[in-house]
């Protein structure tokens, strides 16, 4: 693994020190071992992947970040603080966002008003003070609105803006899930599956979204991602996971050429 | 025009105004059932509950009176003060709220993820806490609301209609109480749908409705959001109780109008606020003008005890959702 210097990429990308360190992680669900005993970390600035086979126990390492599942055994750390057990509303204020393999968006509500959800951990106004203070509280909605429309404009969603999302096709509900994540700003970004179920084009947009935001925002993000080809395009590093176990981490080189990886792809037996 | 279609109008607009008093009741229901999936079989004996703490403090009463008299060999009722009716009013608001987060921290935090109908038990088991709580703090006679609120036939409306139909029709008849209810309600209903609108709190308590796990991922308590709809269903509670206690006394029959909310909501649906309150007035439209012109002259009158669940069962029959419930398609 490189060390932990800063380095710029070969894009000129600054790479900083360790954001999210994730150390001897176990989850089990019953007699399911879903994670087994992982170490890994998450560096600032870099695009980090998380790939293997179905079942592998990806979604389940995003879930222990998020809050969503709560690990038997290992530590997390984020920016050089051991964190004790969250809720995932504590994460995520924290300012750790997420999207979800099966999209978990607010069916019933305006493309706009989903993404103003993002900013909620941002709205400090209480309710007393927005029942007294009428003009701080619009004016947090207008500097929240703000900050809403640039991510409109940058994942080229004005159209839609106004759109009950339970109407909207996949693609483009995968992009408001996305933008919803963005919309609060977050120092790590976890995105299950950006990708699954789209098209090439819808694909190609997504994949130079992801690194814009990276590039622009220095957002790190964290992605799991079947596609091999978008993971090697995509990442600095790569984890890869089989039946709870880690079996490879490094550049997407080093992963490509590891022999057990390899194995694992090509569904040769576990002994 | 005929004076017999003219009263025909006039029980409508009663049934309107009835109607109201359903729809608010309902509306506590559909608060707390679209945020949390409980259907809150207390939401009745909460407008019991929130009239009766009402009463007592403007009339300075002594909560658990009778409790503290039989510990301490005290004899104390009251304060000997009486409490302005805003005053109470705010601090029965405030109560409503300590219980709120009481609900919360004391039952349905430890029932998270449970089947919905081990909810609904746990609701009737607070439905009959809060009674007897009701009953211990209060006591339990019937008491009367003074608010000063308008009561009686408006003589206004009276008179401005009485021209409408000939010598047979001497102008509506519409109770004064009723229009203050029916304004009561408007101005909450509007406020709870600016609230949901627009402060942060009501997108975060949309956002629940919609998805508890999106919400989680957006930085969202659903504890928090949970108190705060559990209060605002108490605040419907004490308006409705408030209401329904000018009307016919603050007693434990009170508690029973949350029966007439349950047809309410099979009409308009259990998640629809607009639901609810359409709900509320075809129920009490149509049972005042069923009595009007069949129930009275027919059936021997009556009609109203059992009209509502006649006519919620008919529609359930032909749209199980309600008139804007959500669509139920099971995927499989
Ligand atoms: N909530 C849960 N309850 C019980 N078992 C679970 C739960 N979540 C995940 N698992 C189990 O943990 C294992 C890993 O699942 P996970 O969803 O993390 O895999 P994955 O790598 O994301 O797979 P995929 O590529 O199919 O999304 C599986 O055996 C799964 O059945
Ligand atoms: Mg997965």
């Amino acid at each position: 693994m490189d060390g932990v210097a800063p380095y710029v990429t070969a894009d000129g990308r600054q790479i900083g020190g360790v954001l999210m360190d994730m150390r001897g992680i176990t989850l089990r669900f019953g007699g399911v071992e879903a994670i087994k005993n992982i170490s890994f970390d998450i560096r600032e600035g870099e695009i980090r992947a998380i790939i293997g086979p179905n079942g592998a126990g990806k979604s389940s390492m995003l879930n222990v970040i998020s809050g969503f599942y709560h690990p038997q055994d290992g530590e997390v750390w984020f920016r050089g603080e051991k964190r004790k057990p969250m809720k995932p509303y504590q994460v995520a204020r924290l300012g750790i966002a997420r999207t979800f393999q099966n999209i978990a968006l607010f069916e019933g509500m305006s493309v706009l008003d989903n993404i103003m959800t993002g900013r909620l951990t941002h709205m400090k106004t209480g309710l007393l003070a927005q029942a007294i203070w009428k003009g701080r509280a619009e004016a947090e909605e207008v500097a929240n609105r703000e900050i809403v429309e640039k991510v409109i404009d940058f994942l080229e969603i004005q159209a839609i803006r106004k759109t009950p999302v339970g109407r909207l096709p996949y693609g483009l509900k995968k992009r408001v899930e996305l933008a919803r994540a963005l919309a609060a700003e977050p120092k790590l970004l976890l995105l299950d599956e950006p990708m699954a179920g789209m098209n090439v084009e819808e694909k190609e947009d997504m994949s130079r979204f992801i690194l814009d935001v990276n590039d622009e925002f220095g957002t790190t993000i964290a992605l799991i991602e079947h596609d091999m080809g978008v993971v090697m395009d995509l990442s600095d590093r790569v984890v890869v996971m089989d039946y709870g176990r880690k079996i490879g981490d490094g550049t997407p080189d080093e992963v490509r050429n590891n022999q057990e990886v390899i194995d694992a792809y090509l569904g040769v037996a576990h002994e | 025009m005929s004076a017999d279609f003219l009263y025909g109008i006039e029980v409508v607009l009663n049934g309107l105004m009835a109607g109201v008093l359903y729809a608010l009741v309902a509306l506590g229901f559909v608060l707390i059932f679209k945020a949390s999936g409980i259907f809150n079989f207390a939401q009745g004996v909460m407008a019991l509950f929130a009239a009766l703490t009402l009463v007592g403090i403007m009339e300075g009463q002594v909560p658990f009176a009778h409790l503290i008299n039989a510990v301490f060999g005290t004899n104390i009722h009251h304060f000997g003060w009486q409490v302005p009716a805003i005053l109470a009013i705010f601090l029965t608001v405030l109560v409503m709220i300590a219980f709120a987060w009481a609900v919360q921290h004391f039952v349905f935090r430890h029932l998270v993820g449970q089947e919905p109908i081990i909810l609904f038990m746990a609701t009737i088991g607070l439905a009959y806490f809060l009674e007897g709580v009701g009953d211990l703090m209060w006591g339990s006679s019937i008491r009367t609301l003074a608010l000063g609120l308008p009561q009686g036939g408006s003589l206004w409306v009276e008179e401005m209609t009485n021209g409408l139909g000939g010598d047979d029709f001497y102008g509506f008849f519409i109770d004064k109480l009723d229009m203050v209810a029916t304004l009561v309600a408007l101005v909450l209903v509007a406020g709870l749908v600016a609230f949901a609108q627009y402060t942060k709190q009501g997108r975060a308590m949309r956002a629940v409705a919609d998805d508890h796990q999106a919400a989680l991922s957006v930085g969202i308590s659903l504890s928090y959001i949970w108190v705060l709809v559990w209060s605002l269903a108490g605040i419907v509670a004490l308006v409705a109780g408030v209401m329904w206690g000018a009307k016919s006394g603050v007693q434990f029959s009170l508690s029973l109008i949350a029966l007439k909310a349950l047809p309410v909501l099979m009409l308009g649906g259990f998640t629809s606020i607009p639901g609810a309150i359409v709900g509320g007035m075809i129920i009490g439209v149509g049972e005042k003008l069923f009595e009007y012109t069949i129930g009275a002259p027919y059936l021997g009158g009556a009609t109203e005890n059992w009209f509502a669940y006649m006519l919620a069962l008919v529609f359930l029959v032909f749209r199980p959702q309600g008139l804007f419930g959500e669509r139920i398609i099971e995927r499989v």
